[in-house]
C-alpha cells in the first residue's frame, strides 16, 4: 500500500523540502471537495477507518449542514508515490469555495505551490470556481484539472474535459477523472500531485520567515495560528516575533495537523503547521503577517494580504431587546475568528438597540447571522442589506453612509456607489433571461463567451447595491438553478441615487429607509407601502403609510381605523377566561414596537424586511 | 349580611346549534342514552347536593337567581322549582329577588309558562336571535320567527315582571337590513330588556368548520360595528337605554344578575362547568354532567380548579368589567398614568367628554366597540 504509517513517515522539522508538496483544492460548493478530502484522509490512512466520518475536516456544524467550508485548514498526508516508490509529505490546504471568501482563498493559494481544480463532471465549472482558478493562475500555481463524480449517471466527462482544457490551456486528456465517492482515481491523483506540483524552495539557513495564512480562536487553547514556513526553521524551544507588531511571543506548542493536531519539535522549510502562543485574540496573530525568530529576526517580511473590506452592511437587532448584551458578546466572540466581520452599535427608533455589521458579501452575512442565532441562541431581525455610499455635499464635504437612515438631507452634489464586475456562467438557453435580469438591475454588458457548445460566460458590470438584496435568488429562479455568479469590486461610480423614507402617520421608520436609484424609487415606495398595509394591524385611528423622497410623497396607502375590538359576551360568568385573554393580549402589547402612536408588531418588521425567497423558505419550513 | 347570587346551569339541549360551544349536551351525546325527562330528575338531585355543600360554607342574602344553559326551559317546571325551593330553604332570599329563566321559544307554551311563573320565576329571557329565516337557519335555530310574539304574550299573561329577548348579529349572510328587521321585530313587542351579542366563531364548532370549508363567509368586523351602532340607536329610540355593553333595558329593568357579574359581586355557580366567585376567589366545576353527578353522588365537591386573584389581577378585572357599564369608572379610581393614557380616547370620541369632565370614564357607542383595546391601554 502507498500509505505510510505516521510514525515511520518523514517527521516535521526533519523533512527534506524536496519530499514536500503543498497543494490546495479549488472547487465549487457542492462539487465534492469535502468528500474527496475525506477519501484522501482514508487512502493515506491518517484517519483510522473506525474514526472516519463525513466531511471530516469541516469542524463547524454549519459547515457540515450546508456542505461548505468556511475556514481553511491544512492537513499533513504522508504518501508513497506509486510512480517512483519514494516517500512524500503532502500538505492539503483546504479552501473555502464561495465568492465571499475570496480573501481566504487567496491565503490558501499563497501557501501552496499547486492547486487541484475540482469540477463536478455532471455540472461543469461554476463562476466562483472560475474566479478562484484565475486567482491561482495569477499566483503561478501549477493547476491539476480533475473531473469529479465520474460515477454519476449524468456525468459528461468528455464535454467538461474540453471545457477545462480550453480554460487552462491544456489537453482534454490531461484532466484526471476521479470519484470521491467510490475512491476511483484518487491514488492516481495523489501520485500526480507528487509528479506535477513543484517542491517548495527556501533557504534553510536564513532567519525564519513563515506566512500566517489562518488564525483561529479555540476556547481551550487560545489562538491557533496556521503557518507556512518559507525560509529558516521554527522550533518548539524558540521565542517568536510577529513582524508587523514586533511583539515577542512564547512558543507554547508547534505541530502539524494530521488531521488531529500532533505536536512536533518544529517546522522546516516548505512545511505547513500550527503554532500556539497563548494569545487570546486573532488580531494579535494577524493573517498575512510574517512570523520570525525573536533572537534572529528577518529584515524582509513576506508579501501579506490586503485586509478584507466589508462590502455589505446590515443592521442586526435582537428580537427581544433584553438580548442586546448577549448579541454584543456573541459578536465579540465571533470576531475572534473572523477578522472580516466588523460591527458597531447603532440604535433604531423602530428596532431598538442593535449593531450595524459589515460583511464580505451575502453568504458571509447569512453565515454570521446563522452562527449568532445558533451558537448564542438568539433571535435576530436583520435590516435589508445595503452597500457603502460616498455622498458629496455642496460644501465639498464627503460623507460615508453605511446606513440609509444616515443619508444626509442637505444639498447633495453627487452620490457614489460601489460597482462590481460580475461573471455569470449558465447554459446558453438562459442568456435571454439573464440579460433581462441584469438590464433591470442597471447592468452594463461587458462581454460573453461560449465555454462549450451550450454553456456561456456572461460578464456584466453591476452596482453592488443591485445584487445585495435578492439578485442571486432571482438569477437562480430564472435559470432553474443552473446559473452561477461571481463578482469582484472594481471601484465606485456616481449614480442617480435617492433615499426613500417610509412614514407611518408622518413619522419616518428608520428600518425601512432605502437608498435606491431614482427610477426605482416609485416602485420601492409602492411595494413597501402595500406590504405594510397588509402587515400592520388596524389602530383606533386612521394610519397613513407614505413613501417619500425628502418632502415629496411618492406613494400612499391608508390603514383605516379599527371599529370593533371587543368581545361581547362573557360565558356564564367565566371571568377568568376573559382575564386570561387580557393577560395574553397584554403580553402581546408589550412586544409591540411604537412608531409614534402606531403599534407595530415585531413580525411586521420581520416580514416587511424579508425577500420573496425568505418568505418562500419560511413557507417551506412550515410545511 | 353580604349578598350571594346563584347561577344554575342546565347543561341540556334538544340539539346543538351550529355556533354554540357552551357546556351543553344533547340526549344523544350523553353516555346513558336517556331522554331529557329521565336525565332531569337525576340531575336536579345532584344540583341539590351541591347546594347543600354551598350552604355549609357560605351564608348571605340572595338578590338574584339565574337559570342558564343549555336550555333550562326544557326541564319540567317542577324540577326547576325544586332548586328554587332549596335555595329558599338554605338562604335568606330577598323579597324582590330577581329569578330569571333562559328559555327557548320552541320549548314553552302558555301552560308551561304559567307553571314556571308558579315555580317562582319572575323574569324570562327568550333566545330570539333573529327574525330573519335565513339567519336563523345559519344559526341552526329551529323556531318560527312568529312564535316569539306568541311566547312574549304568554309570558305577560303568566305574570312575568320582566321579559327580555336575546339577539345575535353578524351571522354569515346577514345584511344590515336583515339586522334592522330583527331589532325592530324585537322592539315592536314592547319587551323590557334586549341583549344583542356579536356572533363569535368559536373554534371546533360546526359554524367554524363551515367557514373553514368556504361554505359560509366569516363575520365582518366593520359590518358588525354598524350593526352594533344600529341596535343602540333603535333601542334608545324605544326607551331602552344601554346599561352594559351588550344590554339595553327600560328603566328599572336592568338585569341585576347580569350586573352582579360585571360589578364583581359574589355568586355561586351550580352545575357542571359553572363558575363561582367569592371575595377574590374564582372556582369552576368539572365540565361533564356525568363527572359532576359522580362527584356529588359520592360525596365529593364537583370543583375542578380555582384561582386566588392577586391584587393586580383584581384591579385589572375591575377595570375590564366596570368599563362595560353605563356607570363607567370613576377617574379617581385610576392612576394618573392610566388617566393620561385614556385621555386620547376622550379626544377621539371613544369616551364621553362631558362625563370625563365630571370625573367619569364612560364609553360612547364607538368606544364600546373598542372597549377591549381601551382596557389593554389601561392595564398594560
Amino acid at each position: 500500500m502507498p500509505a505510510i504509517p505516521l510514525a515511520k513517515a518523514p517527521q516535521p522539522a526533519a523533512t527534506d523540502p524536496a519530499q514536500i508538496r503543498n497543494f490546495c483544492i479549488i472547487a465549487h460548493i457542492d462539487h465534492g471537495k469535502s468528500t474527496l478530502a475525506d477519501r484522501m484522509l482514508g487512502i493515506t490512512e491518517v484517519v483510522d477507518p473506525r474514526n472516519m466520518r463525513e466531511q471530516y475536516l469541516d469542524r463547524m456544524d454549519i459547515e457540515r449542514e450546508r456542505g461548505i467550508t468556511i475556514k481553511s485548514q491544512a492537513v499533513r498526508l504522508p504518501w508513497r508515490s506509486g510512480i517512483d516508490g519514494k516517500e512524500y509529505i503532502l500538505n492539503m490546504i483546504d479552501t473555502p469555495g464561495h465568492v465571499d471568501f475570496t480573501y481566504e482563498v487567496s491565503r490558501s493559494l499563497a501557501a501552496s505551490e499547486g492547486a487541484v481544480l475540482l469540477v463536478d463532471c455532471a455540472q461543469g465549472i461554476e463562476a466562483q470556481t472560475l474566479a478562484n482558478l484565475y486567482l491561482a493562475m495569477e499566483n503561478n500555481l501549477k493547476i491539476i484539472p480533475v473531473l469529479n463524480k465520474i460515477d454519476l449517471p449524468a456525468a459528461q466527462p468528455d464535454k467538461f474535459a474540453a471545457e477545462l482544457a480550453k480554460l487552462i490551456g491544456c489537453e482534454p486528456s490531461d484532466c484526471l477523472r476521479v470519484s470521491g465517492k467510490t475512491g476511483d482515481g484518487v491514488a492516481d491523483l495523489l501520485d500526480q500531485i507528487v509528479a506535477q506540483i513543484p517542491a517548495p524552495k527556501g533557504d534553510a539557513n536564513a532567519p525564519a520567515r513563515a506566512l500566517i495564512f489562518d488564525s483561529v480562536y479555540d476556547v481551550y487553547r487560545g489562538v491557533v495560528t496556521y503557518v507556512r514556513v518559507i525560509d529558516g526553521h521554527l522550533s518548539a524551544r524558540d521565542q517568536i516575533q510577529m513582524y508587523s507588531t514586533g511583539v515577542r511571543h512564547e512558543m507554547l506548542e508547534v505541530g502539524v495537523i494530521s488531521p488531529e493536531p500532533v505536536p512536533s519539535k518544529g517546522l522546516g522549510v516548505g512545511e505547513v503547521g500550527y503554532l500556539i502562543t497563548g494569545v487570546k485574540d486573532v488580531r494579535q496573530s494577524r493573517v498575512g503577517d510574517t512570523v520570525t525568530n525573536y533572537n534572529n529576526p528577518t529584515k524582509t517580511p513576506l508579501a501579506g494580504y490586503k485586509d478584507p473590506k466589508p462590502m455589505v452592511f446590515s443592521g442586526l437587532y435582537p428580537l427581544d431587546g433584553a438580548d442586546y448584551p448577549v448579541l454584543r458578546e456573541a459578536l465579540d466572540k465571533l470576531q475572534l475568528n473572523d477578522a472580516a466581520l466588523v460591527y458597531e452599535p447603532e440604535s433604531s427608533a423602530a428596532l431598538g438597540f442593535g449593531f450595524r455589521c459589515g460583511f464580505l458579501g451575502l453568504l458571509h452575512m447569512e453565515i454570521v447571522r446563522e452562527r449568532l442565532e445558533r451558537e448564542s441562541n438568539l433571535s435576530l431581525i436583520s435590516t435589508a442589506p445595503n452597500v457603502v455610499y460616498q455622498v458629496i455635499l455642496d460644501d465639498g464635504k464627503s460623507i460615508t453612509v453605511t446606513n440609509p437612515s444616515e443619508f444626509p438631507d442637505g444639498k447633495i452634489v453627487s452620490v457614489e456607489e460601489p460597482i462590481v464586475r460580475s461573471t455569470i456562467l449558465a447554459p446558453s438557453e438562459f442568456i435571454g433571461a439573464i440579460m433581462e435580469l441584469c438590464q433591470q438591475r442597471r447592468g452594463v454588458l461587458l462581454g460573453m463567451d461560449y465555454l462549450s457548445e451550450d454553456r456561456v460566460e456572461i460578464r456584466y458590470t453591476l452596482p453592488l447595491a443591485e445584487i445585495v438584496f435578492d439578485f442571486f435568488d432571482k438569477l437562480k429562479s430564472s435559470t432553474r438553478g443552473y446559473a452561477s455568479l461571481d463578482y469582484e469590486a472594481i471601484g465606485d461610480a456616481e449614480g442617480d441615487l435617492v433615499k426613500v423614507d417610509i412614514l407611518l402617520q408622518g413619522e419616518p421608520v428608520d428600518a425601512f429607509s432605502a437608498i435606491v436609484h431614482r427610477e426605482k424609487a416609485y416602485a420601492y415606495g409602492l411595494m413597501m407601502t402595500a406590504k405594510l398595509r397588509q402587515l400592520i394591524p388596524r389602530q383606533q385611528f386612521e394610519v397613513p403609510i407614505q413613501a417619500a423622497i425628502g418632502a415629496r410623497i411618492i406613494a400612499r396607502e391608508t390603514i383605516s381605523a379599527i371599529r370593533k375590538d371587543v368581545l361581547a359576551k362573557c360565558y356564564g360568568g367565566d371571568i377568568s377566561r376573559k382575564r386570561k385573554l387580557l393577560e395574553k393580549q397584554k403580553e402581546g402589547k408589550k412586544r409591540m414596537k411604537m412608531v409614534g402612536r402606531v403599534e407595530v408588531p415585531q413580525e411586521a418588521f420581520v416580514a416587511a424586511l424579508a425577500t420573496d425567497a425568505d418568505i418562500d423558505k419560511a413557507k417551506a419550513a412550515r410545511k | 349580611m353580604s349578598d350571594l347570587s346563584f347561577y344554575v346551569h342546565i347543561p341540556y339541549c334538544v340539539r346543538r346549534c351550529g355556533y354554540c360551544d357552551f357546556n351543553t349536551y344533547t340526549p344523544s351525546e350523553l353516555l346513558d342514552n336517556g331522554t331529557l325527562e329521565t336525565v332531569s330528575g337525576d340531575y336536579i338531585d345532584a344540583v341539590l347536593l351541591e347546594l347543600a355543600l354551598a350552604k355549609k360554607s357560605v351564608q348571605g342574602e340572595v338578590p338574584t337567581i339565574f337559570f342558564g344553559g343549555g336550555t333550562p326551559s326544557l326541564l319540567p317546571a317542577a324540577d326547576l322549582g325544586r332548586v328554587i325551593t332549596a335555595i329558599r330553604h338554605g338562604w335568606q332570599v330577598s323579597e324582590n329577588c330577581e329569578i330569571t329563566l333562559e328559555a327557548n321559544p320552541d320549548s314553552v307554551d302558555e301552560v308551561k309558562l304559567a307553571q314556571l311563573r308558579e315555580a317562582g320565576f319572575n323574569r324570562i329571557s327568550f333566545g330570539m336571535q333573529s327574525a330573519v329565516p335565513h339567519v336563523l337557519k345559519v344559526l341552526d335555530r329551529t323556531h318560527q320567527p312568529e312564535n316569539i310574539a306568541k311566547v312574549v304574550e304568554f309570558a305577560r299573561i303568566a305574570g312575568f315582571e320582566s321579559v327580555s329577548l336575546d339577539l345575535i348579529y353578524g351571522s354569515p349572510g346577514e345584511s344590515l337590513d336583515n339586522w334592522r328587521t330583527s331589532v325592530e321585530a324585537a322592539l315592536s313587542l314592547n319587551v323590557d330588556h334586549v341583549s344583542a351579542y356579536a356572533l363569535i366563531v368559536e373554534t371546533g364548532t360546526k359554524l367554524a368548520n363551515q367557514i373553514k370549508r368556504g361554505e359560509l363567509t366569516p363575520p365582518v368586523d366593520d359590518l358588525m360595528a354598524d350593526m352594533y351602532l344600529l341596535v343602540d340607536e333603535l333601542a334608545q329610540a324605544r326607551g331602552l337605554s344601554w346599561y352594559e355593553l351588550s344590554n339595553w333595558s327600560k328603566p328599572g329593568h336592568e338585569s341585576r344578575h347580569n350586573k352582579a357579574y360585571w360589578l364583581n359581586a359574589n355568586w355561586w355557580g351550580v352545575g357542571p362547568g359553572a363558575h363561582s366567585h367569592l371575595d377574590g376567589i374564582r372556582w369552576w366545576n368539572v365540565k361533564h354532567p356525568d363527572a359532576y353527578k359522580l362527584a356529588l353522588f359520592s360525596g365529593k365537591s364537583p370543583e375542578h380548579d380555582r384561582e386566588v386573584l392577586t391584587s393586580s389581577q383584581r384591579s385589572d378585572e375591575s377595570i375590564m368589567l366596570a368599563i362595560r357599564m353605563r356607570e363607567g369608572i370613576a377617574l379617581k379610581d385610576l392612576t394618573q398614568s392610566q388617566q393620561d393614557r385614556a385621555v386620547g380616547y376622550s379626544l377621539s370620541g371613544h369616551l364621553d367628554p362631558s362625563r370625563w369632565d365630571e370625573g367619569i370614564l364612560q364609553l360612547t357607542p364607538t368606544g364600546r366597540l373598542i372597549a377591549d383595546r381601551i382596557v389593554r391601554e389601561l392595564v398594560v
